[in-house]
């Protein structure tokens, strides 16, 4: 393609100082996480000064009850949350691609894309307030021993879950060969036989990478947990930023290093699901 | 006019579509729409005493915007304080839009001009630091910015600086957190939108004898434009909104309009101001949106 710009000695797609500029770019994209799990290994309490490398920290936090706790309450939260919204996103997917186009149709996508358009904090403080009223009701029509517990946040996670569970699986659908199904219903297959025998295996791929980025954005949520909880419901990230006030050591940068391995391996494997076969 | 068969299958279409969208709608009312519109209720209300609303209508949640009650005259006043912080969020996402941009351009223009076998494994290292945690990625920029940090560190062994800069806490710091953790989401549509330039157009520039100058600002700034308008939006709209990164870098000193509305909620006492103050920020993302879906459409239909 480039071959007339070759021919005169330079390649037209090069750009003197944009190379350069993209590898310092992804040089400081890199730099302050690797440093940040660096330190986790570090033996001295300091954030600054390498004391030798020692896994005292990963000791520390997982003796740490309070870690424990928020840790195991991080997870039951994202797998509630990622079940729940990849379930009804499926569902929505299927209802809205690969069939006529319906009045009300951009309605749904609006709807199931708000959490991507409306700033966290608003969300946040809107939970907030309708939470709130919700315990005040219950309360007053003595039912006061639900307003407690976990509901309220898997309710709200699962909500700002559903756009990141229903893109990769529309995508997966928009991609699927309609003639399997056409065949299988010419054989006398149900609809419903035709669904579970042939869509939902080969939806599964996307399903399954909807769940996990479902997952993760559950797993990552700060400002919604942080304004949703009540007292002693702290996830990880809450708790990691209320650490932040204080005096730090390196016990955040090792439950931080643990947080990004478990990230960076259900993204890995998203990416491996949703890649195109070539 | 359609037959009575096509007829009955676009209602059985639009019936099933419905009936299986519905669970994620109930959702999505009960736990991000729904509380909106309370929102905006409680934006016209009177604030209690000791936060909370008292149910009686009243415009000052909104006049308190922009103006304050005198405690003792009982008059309002322009309310510097406010104006203050406004600025500093407007001021801060537009810097951190232009700087993601003037670096971000040349990323994606790199990117897109490795060879494709290449490319996904570069756009992989974009994307996953844009899905790891925000306060995670936050707080690595926290550690750099420390006087005893990376940053610090590296400028006095190169004897730039004999005394450590103290840049954490202060609007440099929000500045350069911001930039580092929204920067992907200004270069994945850069990318996108530079992937499908064709680069003959270089070539027959070039044989015009144009100079590098006039092609970048002639014929591929003009083209990548949708792309510029949604890595922009895309970065200045969070940017905005942030909460995490102005607390975590800006330590509470510096506030941006997010943490403005939770001191409404947990200290203010405020709760119709904080009210008002969501919805200000909701419509002004909205606006930029709408922008975003007009430009893109325009886009489109011209080819």
């Amino acid at each position: 393609m480039a071959k007339s710009g070759a021919d005169r000695g330079f390649q037209v797609a090069r750009v003197p100082g944009f190379a350069i500029t993209a590898i310092v770019v992804f040089v400081a994209l890199y730099l302050p996480i690797f440093t940040l799990v660096a330190y986790s290994f570090n033996a001295s309490t300091s954030l600054a000064v390498w004391g030798g490398f020692s896994l005292d920290w990963y000791a520390r936090a997982w003796d740490n009850d309070q870690v424990k706790d928020a840790t195991l309450r991080s997870l039951i939260i994202a797998s509630f949350a990622a079940v729940i919204s990849t379930t009804v996103a499926t569902m929505a997917a299927l209802g809205t691609t690969r069939r006529r186009d319906f009045k009300g149709q951009t309605f749904i996508y609006v709807m199931i894309n708000q959490p991507l358009m409306v700033p966290e904090i608003v969300t946040a403080v809107a939970l907030m307030i309708v939470f709130g009223l919700v315990k005040v009701w219950l309360t007053s029509i003595g039912m006061g021993g639900l307003t407690t517990g976990l509901g309220y946040l898997i309710l709200a996670h699962a909500a700002f879950c559903i756009p990141f569970a229903y893109l990769p699986i529309r995508a997966r659908l928009e991609g699927m060969d309609l003639t399997l199904e056409t065949a299988a219903a010419d054989l006398y297959a149900t609809p419903w036989q035709t669904f579970r025998r042939v869509t939902l295996p080969l939806l599964a791929p996307g399903i399954i990478a909807g769940a996990m980025l479902a997952f993760v954005i559950s797993l990552d949520d700060v400002v919604i947990t942080e304004f949703v909880k009540s007292g002693g419901q702290d996830t990880l990230p809450t708790y990691m930023l209320g650490q932040m006030r204080r005096q730090l050591t390196p016990e955040i940068n090792a439950v931080s290093t643990m947080l990004l391995g478990l990230t960076v391996v259900l993204l890995t494997a998203f990416f491996l699901l949703t890649r195109k076969k070539t | 006019m359609p037959s009575q068969a096509e007829a009955r299958a676009i209602t059985a279409s639009a019936r099933n579509g419905w009936l299986l969208s519905t669970p994620a709608l109930v959702i999505l009312s009960l736990a991000a729409v729904g509380p909106l519109l309370i929102v905006v209720i409680y934006s016209f209300l009177t604030p209690g005493q000791h936060g909370n609303v008292v149910w009686e209508f009243s415009t000052d949640g909104w006049t308190g915007i922009l103006w304050s009650k005198d405690i003792f005259t009982d008059e309002w006043m322009l309310a510097d304080a406010h104006l203050t912080i406004f600025w500093r969020s407007v001021s801060l996402s537009l810097m951190t839009t232009l700087f993601a941009f003037v670096v971000g351009f040349p990323t994606a223009w790199f990117i897109a001009t490795r060879p494709p076998k290449e490319r996904a494994l570069w756009l992989f290292l974009i994307t996953i630091p844009f899905w790891t945690n925000l306060l995670i990625r936050t707080y690595a920029i926290n550690e750099v910015l420390r006087k005893e940090g990376l940053m610090n560190t590296v400028l006095m062994g190169l004897g730039l600086t004999d005394a450590p800069i103290d840049v954490l806490y202060t609007q440099t710091a929000i500045f350069i957190g911001m930039t580092y953790v929204y920067l992907p989401l200004m270069v994945l549509p850069l990318f996108a939108a530079i992937d499908r330039f064709d680069m003959k157009l270089l070539e027959a520039a070039y044989d015009l004898y144009a100079s590098r100058w006039q092609v970048l600002r002639r014929i591929i700034l003009p083209i990548v434009k949708p792309g510029i308008i949604a890595g922009s939006i895309l970065v200045f709209v969070p940017s905005l909104g942030a909460y995490v990164t102005p607390r975590v870098l800006g330590g509470g000193k510096q506030m941006m309009i997010g943490n403005f509305i939770e001191l409404q909620f947990l200290q203010g006492k405020n709760w119709p101001l904080g009210a008002a103050l969501s919805m200000l920020l909701l419509l002004i993302v909205m606006a930029a949106l709408l922008v975003y879906v007009r430009y893109a459409n325009r886009g489109s239909s011209h080819g």
